[in-house]
């Protein structure tokens, strides 16, 4: 951990008790973001992301059962009485959810939500408060932000409610914002908005911020890093340029290539990943990516392979044939 | 084989096997009227695909339910196969109804949770009058095989022990068990995560071919609709912006609200830096549409005439129509 780390997310594993068995969410992920710095998580459903942003807040279910470290700004939030980390969450610690209905209470007016988390959180007095929600909604980019404050929730548009959530989740200057999917449900334009908004906001506040999708597009422009998880493990992680150059897990390239992409001719058949994740009550032996993938062989079905360094340190790969080292035998 | 592209957007000829005229759908809110769909034209061809694209809320799932009769249109014509499916009703309509299918966005909700995937996949045959249950079993057998299903395993199962994927592959099943000509896919793969989406598209393109389908293939993401469109019609607040072959449109658009578009789709690579959107805005309310140009009020080019004056689609290249007064090309 070095001194402008501000999370450490070590040897973090979540288990879930289902009437299936144990459910494995997350299983001994270790990563770190940089104090400013943007941490891109990708994955698909079920991957195990949300569950590790949960981890960090420790918002999990309560029946989980979470095991490792999360060490934000030196401390361990493990170890944290509920009153510490409630004061903590909304403070220094803030998230964005993809619904931003689940985050905003329809009975309440957009006024009172703000104010309340800045009452909350900072000493302000009434006026201070209002006159403060009124700046963060103008810098959201809301029109009329005097008027909106008497407004409910569902007078507005979806892009227009994660504005909202989005300056909810700003209001306490955060040192980290963990963005689960914010503009999953939203549409391409208003999603493009939206990413500006959240990279200018963290910019301008040197905040830290990890970005949960599961479009390895959105993460290309808007990360500093990349954490690619598949079925509850990290399975690459780089530098983003270096993961886009050169890609060594064949996940990860699988993930890419299956992307639609318009500078293909129309008819083009995709290059589809085979089969789908395994169900996560059975925990394979071997590489979880394994049977899906084009390059395993019996090695990868028999053990799990571990994360280990590429060119650098700070590019490693879980896979027993990365992609370089498959096209040279091949070659 | 599928490159039978439209040579104008009203042919004179019967090549169209759907020609919609002048398609109005609008519809009460308390004492407001929804204009959903104002006055689109479009027409397919015998075994073409086109491709509808538009945000939440331009009309574009209204568009295809009007076509298929689902919601009646408030004025306008649906020509299928030269006959007017406006003016049928009854037995006439359903009977037509078995040449026309509609494969819905979440496929997990629109299949029955109490019924097996044999009944579900058999049940257009029970209403289409297939009397023998060996006839109707050999035909379900047949098209889960030609979705890859293993007929044998999933017959007797209930949907939710299939994923999202799966169940897309058991609602294109029964799509397909009637052997229409026409299928409307609204949105079949936003639901589905990136690998899963993939298998679907190249399972509809296999499908289309093999039952010799005419596609209107409804989505928001632009580049799922240019990997499977010969042509794409853009939708904005119930008006068509433009139509063209899918190449072309892409690589040279002519509406502002096209461009708009392209643009916003991020790119899957670091170098490309995201362009800082220009300050566009929302769509307005459809209760209340803009007068003249419906995009004018974020388009970036608008100006009085844009208010005063709709646009009428116009060609601007061979195949390619727009409805703008100020056109990029």
């Amino acid at each position: 951990m070095t001194a402008n780390t501000l999370l450490s997310i070590e040897d973090v594993v979540v288990d879930l008790p289902t009437p299936r068995g144990n459910l494995r969410a997350v299983d001994h992920v270790d990563l770190t973001v940089g104090a400013g710095r943007t941490l891109g998580v990708v994955g698909e459903s079920g991957c195990g992301k949300t569950m590790l942003s949960r981890a960090v807040l420790q918002l999990l279910p309560k029946k989980a059962k979470l095991s490792g470290r999360v060490l934000f700004d030196g401390q361990d939030l493990l170890q944290h009485s509920p009153e510490k980390l409630r004061r903590l969450r909304g403070r220094s610690l803030a998230v964005v959810f993809q619904d931003p209905m689940t985050s905003l209470n329809p009975v309440l007016t957009i006024g009172t939500q703000l104010i309340e988390t800045l009452q909350e959180h900072l000493e302000l007095d009434d006026a201070a408060a209002t006159r403060r929600s009124v700046e963060l909604l103008a810098a959201v980019g809301i029109p009329a932000p005097e008027q909106r404050l008497a407004q409910y929730p569902h007078q507005l548009s979806g892009g227009m409610r994660q504005r909202v959530a989005i300056a909810i989740a700003l209001s306490c200057e955060p040192k980290l914002l963990i963005a689960d999917e914010p503009t999953t449900a939203l549409d391409v334009t208003i999603q493009a908005q939206i990413l500006d908004l959240l990279a200018r906001e963290q910019a301008r506040r040197h905040m830290a911020m990890i970005l949960i999708t599961h479009d390895l597009g959105v993460v290309a422009g808007r990360t500093d890093e990349v954490a690619v998880m598949y079925a509850g493990r990290v399975v690459e992680r780089a530098p983003t340029p270096a993961l886009f150059k050169k890609m060594r897990m064949p996940y990860t390239e699988a993930l890419l290539a299956a992307l639609p992409r318009l500078d293909t001719a129309p008819h083009t058949p995709l290059p589809a990943i085979s089969g789908r994740p395994p169900d996560p009550t059975r925990p394979l032996p071997g590489c979880s990516f394994s049977p899906r993938c084009r390059y395993a062989v019996a090695r990868c079905q028999a053990e799990k392979p571990a994360l280990t360094d590429a060119e650098s340190r700070e590019h490693q790969f879980a896979c027993f044939h990365p992609i370089e080292a498959h096209a040279g035998a091949g070659a | 084989m599928m490159n039978q592209s439209v040579p104008s957007v009203r042919p004179k000829s019967s090549g169209a096997l759907l020609d919609v005229d002048n398609l109005v759908v609008e519809y009460p809110v308390g004492p407001k009227i929804v204009h959903a769909v104002s006055g689109v034209s479009l027409q397919i061809a015998r075994g073409e695909t086109l491709g509808l694209v538009g945000e939440s809320g331009c009309g574009k799932s209204t568009l295809g339910r009007a076509v298929l009769q689902l919601r009646r249109p408030t004025s306008g014509r649906v020509l299928f196969d030269g006959q007017d499916l406006t003016a049928m009703q009854g037995d006439a309509l359903r009977l037509m109804r078995r040449r026309v299918q509609l494969i819905f966005q979440d496929p997990i909700a629109s299949l029955n949770p109490r019924r097996t995937i044999g009944d579900i996949v058999a049940e257009p045959l029970v209403i289409a009058g297939v009397k023998d249950p060996d006839k109707r079993r050999e035909l379900v057998y047949e098209v889960l095989s030609a979705v890859g299903l293993d007929p044998t395993i999933v017959v007797g199962r209930l949907p939710h022990e299939f994923s999202g994927g799966q169940c897309q592959r058991i609602c294109i099943a029964r799509a397909l068990i009637l052997n229409p000509e026409f299928v409307v896919c609204d949105e079949p793969v936003s639901a589905l995560d990136v690998s899963i989406r993939a298998q679907i598209l190249n399972l509809l393109e296999e499908m289309k071919v093999r039952f010799g389908l005419t596609l209107l293939f409804i989505a928001h993401d632009l580049a799922v609709v240019k990997a499977v469109s010969d042509r794409v019609a853009v939708m904005y607040l119930g008006r068509l912006c433009e139509v063209g072959p899918s190449e072309q449109l892409f690589a040279r658009p002519a509406h502002p609200y096209t461009a708009l578009l392209i643009e916003a789709i991020p790119v899957p690579d670091p170098d490309v830096r995201p362009t800082e959107t220009v300050p566009t805005g929302e769509p307005p309310s459809p209760i209340a549409p803009p007068s003249g140009c419906r995009f004018r009020t974020r388009c970036p080019r608008a100006d009085q005439r844009c208010s005063d004056e709709m646009p009428e689609l116009r060609a601007v290249a061979p195949g390619q129509f727009v409805a703008c007064h100020h056109p990029l090309i």
